[in-house]
Parts: structure tokens; C-alpha cells; sequence
């Protein structure tokens, strides 16, 4: 029976299958870090049980480390004493831990492909939602709760029900200014925050192949906001060209016997879906979000809507609250929309190439007067990439600050956050009330568009600025 | 693990679609090392005003809905992030269930780790559940027989058969899967011949 890439990865990792489809699936890496951790390793010692394979854990403290400058440590004592523990517990069970002024640091999502830690066909799990990420080389990747974070450090495994195929198929080329997080908010907007629940998302087509390893990554990671569990695209050259030669990749005789492996990683043809969806690319344009939810998109020359045309009585409710909270009108234009502040970064647009997109519009231009702008790079690495080719003088020049790497304000857990009721244009993944700070607002965009509205000082079309 | 058999309360009705966990506990809570003590914080910014005062208005901070066990939710319940603080949060709450149309899959399964009965049911049941918080009558949840009662009315839900014992015996997964270990072990040991390079060594 021909299969998907998902049943391949999972039948291949089915430690146990009972009668009514509980399946025990083997982890093949785990990466950790400091908030969904802790009390998975206090339960551990409770418990008096060891960690089955340190080797295969990697952990990093990205979500409450500080963006400034790192000499004195962290300030806030709570974050500071979720981070020591980290610390305290990779050291008492023998985990690999990258600390805060390693350079190695950055977003678990970012570190873990950076570090060759991420490989096809493996299935990784992060006690974070975003986990999704890793789907970009052929993996099942998903994010659990720290129930689960424990249950994996103790048993490698985990208890899982098979979910449903979905395959979301793009094809053509994309326009000019138009990039992946675009796709995936289209895709989002079409589907729903819950159109992927109890799925497995394939991504495929031939403008998913076009794309590069970075643009797959920011596909992937936001496939939760779709809904569904996990998001996976096939792994191919571009793939295995980015693995080689990292440092946790396979080496010598591994590496030919992984790439025997991973080049058969593929759905088979005429595979079964139990839900299939396609787009075009030509047809998508540059997306912003105007309102709470990840789905509420509309394209930068669009209208922010109108309650008043809305039947169902559930949806005009969700579309008064979210206007409410976003101090929004009905029928206001998208470019109309004034910000305050710009935030590049995040596990979803936090590497190499977003910030190239992002310098290539703000070269020689200034942000406008009233803009306070931010850049956070997602690693260490991507920071040292980024000076190496002078983004930082770039950005630092048009008016931007550039910060040390970490999770920031994509969610607002350290010192880097939006007061109430003032409006940013953010790269990152969450348009949630209070996401990026009690009563902030948040409109999720593409790097190249948090250039454009930084300049213009509203949200603004990228390709007005596009040479 | 605390056992979840049956339950009665007057259920509190909240008609809000997509309730994330950033809205069931916000951020600044994360920070905590321990399970326990999140209760307060639960629906933080719906909750408290700017200067951390109960908002009257909102429905958890009347009576008797403060007490209720049993949340009553718009679709797509607990969507966003995978943080565990948030079933925390409404089981210290008190709440150790929570019926709406449909569930996030993190949110869901999380649920069962903690005690707390996600129970999925059609809109037209969630409006009609809805106007016994209206009204303040209780209505009950019994898992052993798949039923919630209200009034003279009952209705069927479906839920996992494994996770459904797991709740009524408070089992620990963990313990559970240990027992599998000798399966473990030869999985492991097949793996290592099989893709070397995973184990890293």
C-alpha cells in the first residue's frame, strides 16, 4: 500500500501498538529548554528515575534570556532562577546545554537545524509548540506539554494516536516581495486556526520545492497555527547540503548510510490523504494580520473587515472583540494602520536570510521618527553570520536596535515588551490579545514588510520599496 | 495523578471561540518552577485590571461561577502555545473540566495528563449546556458511563478508552510505558544497526 512521508516516519518509530491504535513512538531527539522544563526534571528526581539518553537531549535557555547586553546576567529574579535550574538539571542529568553567552545560543528552533542536532526522518519533540520547525527536513516534529517533556526524558518514548494526513499542495511562483511567511498566513487564513486539528500537515508542489531550507522552516513552524500538530516537507538536496558537515550531522560512513536513507524519504505516489488543499502561488500577495488570531489575514491593499457583514453570530462577535482590542474601525485600510514599534525575529523569522530580506529593504533608509525598532537575531551564530556581512551597520544605521539573540518579544516572557495599546508590526508567529504585552497589538508580517512599515512608519506595501 | 470519576457543578459558560493558552495563563506566569499556585492567575488579563483588581464583570469573578468545576468554552479551546501552566492553572482554579466543540491537540492531550476531562460535543449541546450556567443549575459528568446529566436531559460523549482509564484510575503514564522497557530495548537495539547515526556515539 503506497504511504505518506508521516506513516513512513511513524511506522518506523512504533516501539508498541495496543489493540485500540495507543501507540509508544521512539524519540530520536528532544530538545529541552528552561520553561516547560522544569518541573519535568523535579518530577524525575520525585520519581528517582534517570534521563534514557542524554545524548539524544540538547537544551538551551532562549525564551527568558535577556536581548541587552548579557555581562551582569539577567536582572528579573524569576527568569533568573528558571534559567539556573536549567542549568542545575542539565548538569544533574548529564544534558548538553548551550549557555547564555555561548554562541552557540539561540531559539531551540533555530539552534537545533544549526547545530545538524535536526535530521530527516527522525522524530523530535520539544516541550513548545513551534517544534513544527524542524518538519522543514523530513522529520515529525511537534511540540508537547512537560507531562510529556518528563515521560520522554525518562523513556525516550512516547504515547501518541496516529493523526490524519493532510496535504497542502503550492504551486507556481511566488510575485515579487512575496515570501514564505506570506504562504503560510494565506494558508492559515484559508484553512483556520483549527482547519489542521488532529492532522499531520505535508507540504508539497513545486513552489514548496523552490523554496529554500530557511523559507521551508518558516512554513513549518507555523503549521500550530494552523492547528495542526506538526508540519513536514520532504527532504531533499538543498536538505542534505545544509546538513553536511554540521556539527552534530552524521559523519563518514553514517553520512553515506543516512543519505541511503533519507533519499527515500518521500510520500509514495498515489498515497492516500484524508485532506488535500492547493494553492497557487502567483495569487498570493504580501499578508499582514489585522486582528487576535493567526487567521485573521488580508493582504496589504485589503480592508480590515466589517462585523456588519458577517451572518454568523459567533464570527461577528470574534470580529467585534478583536477589533475592539486592536483599536481598529471596520473597513480601514490596511495601509492606514500607524505603528509604534518593529520587531524582527522569533523561531519563525529570526535567521539568516530574514534578516538579509530585511537589511536589503532598510539599505540607506531611515525608519520613520516615531518607529522604536528592534532587531533580534535567532542564535548566536546567525548573529556572528549577520556582522560577518555588515547586516548589523544596516540596520543599526536605518535606526533599528540590534540585540543578542533569544525568544524576545515574539512573546514577551523577558524585558523586551509592548505597553498597552501600542501597535507593532512583528515577524514572529502569535497575534494573540496580551501576546507581546498586556493590551499590545500585534500585526504578524514577513520580514520585508516590517522593513517597509518601520520606514513608512505604517504597514506598508514591501514592494514599493523592492529595487 | 488525581482520579477523575464523576463531577457536579454549576458550570460557568465562557462564549469566546479560539481561547489560547496565552489568555488562559499569560506569560509572567511561566516563569514558575512549580506545578501548583497558578490558580489566581488563571484568565489573568480577562480577570484583573491594570492595577490588579478583580474585574467584576467577568464571570469567574462572580458567584458562584468562582466555584465552578466545569468551563463551558467557545471552540477551538486551548489553542497556541503547549504550555502545561494552563491545564495547571484551571485545575488549581478548581476546574477539571472543560466541554467545547473542539480542542487544540497539545491542549487536549495535556488535559489528561493532569486530571482534567475534555469532553467534546456538537455547538447545538454547547448552547443548550450553556443555559444551565445562565441559570445556575448544576449539571453532572459521569465518565464511567460517558454521560453528562442535566435536568432530565443526558447526553453521550466520546472519549479515547485508554485515556479514559488512565483518568479513572489516576495512572502514571510513565510507570506504564516503564513497563514496556524490554520493547524499548529492543527497539533501541535495532536502531542502532539499523541508523547508527542517530545515537550520536
Amino acid at each position: 500500500m503506497p504511504n505518506t512521508l508521516y506513516d513512513k516516519i511513524w511506522n518506523d518509530h512504533l516501539v508498541d501498538l495496543q489493540d485500540d491504535g495507543t501507540a509508544l513512538l521512539f524519540v530520536d531527539r528532544h530538545l529541552v529548554h528552561e520553561v516547560t522544563s522544569p518541573q519535568a526534571f523535579e518530577g524525575l528526581r520525585n520519581s528517582n528515575r534517570k534521563v534514557r539518553h542524554p545524548n539524544l537531549t540538547l537544551a538551551v535557555a532562549d525564551h527568558n534570556v535577556p536581548t541587552t547586553d548579557r555581562s551582569k546576567g539577567i536582572s528579573d529574579k524569576e527568569s533568573k532562577i528558571q534559567v539556573e535550574t536549567l542549568e542545575a538539571n542539565c548538569k544533574e542529568f548529564g544534558i548538553k546545554l548551550f549557555g547564555m553567552n555561548d554562541k552557540r545560543q539561540g531559539i531551540v528552533h533555530v539552534t537545533g537545524p544549526e547545530q545538524g542536532f535536526t535530521q530527516p526522518g527522525t522524530v523530535i519533540v520539544c516541550g513548545d509548540s513551534h517544534t513544527a520547525t524542524h518538519g522543514a527536513f523530513g522529520s515529525l516534529a511537534f511540540g508537547i506539554g512537560t507531562s510529556e517533556v518528563e515521560h520522554v526524558l525518562a523513556t525516550q518514548t512516547l504515547v501518541q494516536k496516529k493523526a490524519k494526513n493532510f496535504r497542502v499542495n503550492v504551486n507556481g511562483k511566488l510575485p515579487l516581495g512575496v515570501t514564505s511567511k506570506d504562504v503560510i498566513l494565506q494558508i492559515i487564513g484559508k484553512i483556520g486556526t483549527a482547519g489542521g486539528t488532529g492532522c499531520v500537515i505535508e507540504y508539497a508542489g513545486d513552489l514548496i520545492r523552490s523554496l529554500s531550507v530557511e523559507q521551508r522552516m518558516t512554513i513549518c513552524n507555523m503549521t500550530i497555527e494552523g492547528g495542526a500538530r506538526a508540519g513536514l516537507i520532504a527532504p531533499d538536496e538543498k536538505i542534505f547540503k545544509y546538513l553536511k558537515d554540521r556539527p552534530m550531522s552524521p559523519k563518514d560512513k553514517d553520512w553515506d548510510k543516512a543519505m541511503e536513507y533519507w533519499k527515500n524519504l518521500k510520500t509514495d505516489e498515489g498515497a492516500k490523504f484524508d485532506k488535500e488543499i492547493d494553492l497557487q502561488a502567483e495569487e498570493i500577495l504580501p499578508m499582514i494580520t489585522w486582528g487576535t488570531s493567526p487567521q485573521d489575514v488580508i493582504t496589504i491593499d485589503e480592508k480590515v473587515p466589517n462585523p456588519q457583514n458577517e451572518k454568523d453570530e459567533d464570527r461577528k462577535n470574534s470580529l467585534e472583540r478583536s477589533l475592539n482590542y486592536m483599536g481598529l474601525k471596520p473597513n480601514m485600510a490596511a495601509k492606514d494602520i500607524k505603528i509604534d514599534k518593529v520587531f524582527i525575529g522569533s523561531c519563525t523569522n529570526g535567521r539568516i536570510e530574514d534578516l538579509r530580506e530585511a537589511a536589503k529593504i532598510l539599505k540607506d533608509k531611515k525608519i520613520a521618527a516615531h518607529v522604536h525598532a528592534m532587531v533580534v537575531p535567532g542564535s548566536g551564530l546567525v548573529k556572528e553570520q549577520a556582522e560577518q556581512e555588515g547586516l548589523d551597520k544596516i540596520f543599526v544605521n536605518s535606526g533599528f536596535e540590534w540585540r543578542e539573540p533569544g525568544c524576545s518579544m515574539c512573546l514577551a516572557m523577558n524585558a523586551d515588551k509592548l505597553k498597552p495599546q501600542e501597535r507593532c508590526a512583528s515577524t514572529s508567529n502569535r497575534n494573540f490579545e496580551g501576546r507581546q504585552g498586556r493590551g499590545g497589538r500585534t500585526h504578524l508580517v514577513s520580514p520585508g514588510m516590517a522593513a517597509a512599515a518601520a520606514i513608512s512608519g505604517n504597514l506598508d506595501d514591501v514592494r514599493k520599496y523592492q529595487n | 495523578m488525581q482520579k477523575f470519576n464523576t463531577l457536579k457543578s454549576i458550570p460557568v459558560y465562557l462564549p469566546i471561540v479560539n481561547i489560547d493558552t496565552d489568555m488562559i495563563i499569560p506569560k509572567q506566569f511561566l516563569k514558575t518552577i512549580k506545578r501548583t499556585g497558578l490558580g489566581k492567575n488563571l484568565f489573568f488579563e480577562m480577570r484583573y485590571d491594570d492595577q490588579g483588581k478583580e474585574i467584576g464583570d467577568f464571570i469567574l469573578n462572580q458567584n458562584p461561577f468562582n466555584n465552578s468545576k466545569i468551563l463551558i468554552a467557545g471552540k477551538n479551546f486551548g489553542c497556541g502555545s503547549s504550555r502545561e501552566h494552563a491545564p495547571w492553572a484551571l485545575l488549581d482554579f478548581g476546574i477539571t473540566c472543560v466541554i467545547s466543540s473542539s480542542f487544540a491537540d497539545i491542549f487536549y492531550s495535556n488535559c489528561f495528563k493532569n486530571g482534567i476531562l475534555p469532553i467534546v460535543l456538537e455547538e447545538e449541546k454547547i448552547k443548550e449546556l450553556s443555559e444551565y450556567a445562565n441559570r445556575k443549575e448544576e449539571i453532572s459528568v459521569d465518565l464511567n458511563e460517558n454521560k453528562i446529566v442535566y435536568g432530565n436531559n443526558e447526553i453521550k460523549f466520546d472519549v479515547d478508552k485508554f485515556k479514559k482509564k488512565c483518568l479513572l484510575e489516576g495512572l502514571d503514564d510513565i510507570a506504564l510505558s516503564l513497563k514496556k522497557s524490554e520493547k524499548i530495548e529492543n527497539f533501541e537495539k535495532d536502531l542502532k544497526n539499523q541508523k547508527p547515526w542517530i545515537f550520536n556515539d
